[in-house]
């Protein structure tokens, strides 16, 4: 059965905010290569559960495991060495700097040799290296050398996202990719979801538009009161089952 | 940096169909871009013309009158590098100016009192004048370095906007500089070794403080296009939770930062005695004013994120222009500080609809 370890698993996780109890029981499991969709009402659990995924919260019960292996993620930074990355609503884009600026930034390259070492970055390698990451992701922009503050709301996702996974990444966490955007580069963006994980990387994604969950999603995980409900296939569910669940209008056995 | 495409814009829109945007509106973004920066230029020039006509004969545009301009910008240029600096991150120094006047008060003081007794100096001897020049130039750098750590380590640590900081540590280091010389001059002039030897003599045509500015500059340039340093200062000024989240440290950065603006005012501090022989806080009251005019006006971002070192050089000139040709004009000078004032204020008005354009 070793093969059908999930890529990350966690199981009976709790976490109180004074006496608000945000998540009482969540249990979740992230395979290879699947974009799986949390979906929930507001106050649901959904944004703490992440956050928990992400490193930002620490659970007051239960555990993670990556690969079968307990972890304990104790900030951002450990996430990100666990190849967890996050890419947030507001993006964390530096407007002024260019798309490669923005894919490097605080890992930066350098130029070689003493210039190198007082500080000088090597521009030209960051820019293909970034020109090769655009084109593997099949994202067209037209220069990673200008300001990320002219490019469309779909261009700038697509930037972060680019700069989520160009990193040694296999779990990308989305919380709301689309919210802030139009129909049409909404579709863009859930096509870059697709691309990434036909790339083989894992994706949480936090929606609260079904019909794009629907869209994209390969599994789901429906959580209400801080509870994780269940998972279903896309296939072997519906959007009226889903909001059922939502609600509480249907029970589910646990 | 001009935008080297590789290929053509069109070719490749992407499977993802993340095309790029039309070609006339990067156009109609350029050319808002492209005035909204030359206006800089167009500005000093019509003012450099006007003055030329409005001037007597041979009497603005002559040889040794631009140079003259030109010695006393080099002081207002270096202070406008460390700002440029500062404004990116989005933040601002208002203390440059007094921490200049300190840092040439604690730093001629220095020079004087190694140079020889007070007896000899009052009588314009100064026996040991290197020992006292060489000390005394470190005490200004230093001192001013001193001040930009200050001011660097209140804003990151006690967490207070940098308007207030720098407005306090304004205050006292006008105060602490007017304490030292009795709130008037140093008590002799710094030794001429600096004034004559330096500060009043040329170099392949130019005033030594002028290569000085011109070096820092070209340094200042290289930094802030070219390295880990101008990266970051851009990155913290335009997202600075994003930076912090990138991993960068922020506040370390930040401090850096404002201990570089100091180290500038400080070095402008030795350029001020080496021209000026001595020094009094009332002569440096609207050094700010002059340093951050030339900074907006150069077309760096007072939101952060975005600036240009040699576009706050050339706008250093403004301020000096005006005052160079409005007391050749024989009109009173203080109209200067009008037209800076409400320069500053058309410049942050134009940056701002820049802003409003990109975001469309």
């Amino acid at each position: 059965m070793a093969t059908t370890t999930p890529l990350l698993e966690a199981v009976g996780i709790q976490k109180h905010f004074g006496r608000v109890v945000a998540l009482r029981d969540a249990n979740f499991a992230l395979e290879r290569s699947e974009v799986h969709a949390l979906v929930g009402d507001n106050g649901a659990g959904k944004s703490t559960l992440i956050k928990i995924i992400s490193g930002v919260y620490s659970p007051d019960a239960g555990a993670l495991e990556l690969d079968g292996e307990r972890v304990t993620i104790g900030n951002p930074r450990e996430a990100r060495e666990l190849g967890i990355e996050t890419v947030y609503q507001d993006l964390a884009l530096a407007d002024h700097l260019d798309a490669a600026a923005n894919l490097f930034l605080g890992r930066e390259l350098y130029l070689g040799g003493l210039l190198g070492r007082i500080g000088f970055l090597d521009k030209s390698a960051m820019r293909s290296r970034a020109e090769d990451e655009m084109r593997r992701l099949k994202i067209g922009i037209q220069s990673v050398d200008q300001p990320v503050l002219g490019l469309s709301g779909g261009q700038r996702q697509a930037v972060a996202v680019a700069r989520a996974i160009a990193w040694g990444t296999r779990i990308v966490i989305m919380d709301e990719p689309t919210a802030a955007l139009g129909v049409r580069e909404s579709g863009m963006v859930l096509e870059l979801i697709r691309e990434v994980r036909n790339q083989g990387l894992a994706i949480i994604m936090i929606s609260h538009n079904l019909p794009e969950v629907f869209a994209v999603a390969d599994r789901i995980t429906v959580l209400r009161l801080g509870r994780t409900i269940t998972t279903l296939r896309r296939e072997e569910t519906t959007l009226e089952e889903i909001v059922g669940m939502m609600t509480g209008a249907l029970e589910v056995a646990a | 940096m001009t935008a080297t495409v590789t290929e053509p814009p069109r070719t490749e829109p992407g499977a993802n169909g993340f095309a790029p945007p039309p070609e006339e509106q990067t156009r109609r973004q350029q050319v808002v871009y492209l005035l909204s920066r030359s206006w800089l230029f167009l500005f000093l020039l019509l003012l450099v013309l006007y003055f030329w006509l409005a001037s007597p004969p041979s009497t603005f545009l002559t040889g040794s009158n631009v140079a003259q301009i030109a010695l006393t910008t080099s002081e207002v240029v270096l202070l406008a590098i460390g700002e440029t600096f500062v404004i990116t991150t989005a933040g601002i120094d208002l203390s440059i100016g007094a921490v200049l006047f300190f840092s040439g008060v604690a730093g001629g003081e220095v020079m004087l009192k190694l140079s020889g007794t007070s007896a000899q100096t009052l009588a314009g001897q100064y026996p040991h004048a290197w020992r006292g020049i060489a000390l005394g130039v470190v005490v200004c750098i230093l001192a001013g370095g001193a001040w930009g750590l200050l001011n660097g380590l209140v804003i990151t640590r006690m967490k207070l906007p940098p308007i207030i900081v720098t407005l306090g540590t304004m205050a006292m280091a006008f105060g602490f500089g007017d304490l030292i010389d009795g709130g008037s001059y140093l008590p002799a002039p710094v030794p001429p070794g600096l004034t004559h030897g330096f500060g009043a003599s040329k170099f392949l045509g130019l005033y030594y403080p002028i290569w000085v500015a011109l070096v820092v500059l070209v340094v200042a340039h290289t930094v802030y296009q070219h390295t880990r340093f101008g990266r970051y200062t851009a990155a913290v000024g335009s997202n600075e939770e994003g930076s912090r989240r990138a991993g960068i440290s922020v506040d370390r950065h930040i401090v850096k930062v404002y201990a570089l603006c100091g180290l500038m005012a400080g070095t402008a501090a030795v350029l001020d005695l080496a021209i000026f022989t001595n020094t009094t806080s009332v002569a440096h009251q609207t050094d700010n004013l002059s340093a951050i005019s030339a900074v907006v006006i150069g077309g760096t971002s007072v939101f952060g994120g975005f600036g240009t070192i040699l576009l706050s050089a050339v706008g250093a000139f403004i301020p000096t222009v005006l005052q160079n040709g409005l007391v050749i004009q024989d009109v009173q000078p203080f109209w200067q500080e009008v037209v800076v004032g409400a320069t500053i204020v058309v410049a942050v008005y134009i940056d701002q609809l820049r802003r409003r354009r990109m975001n469309r």
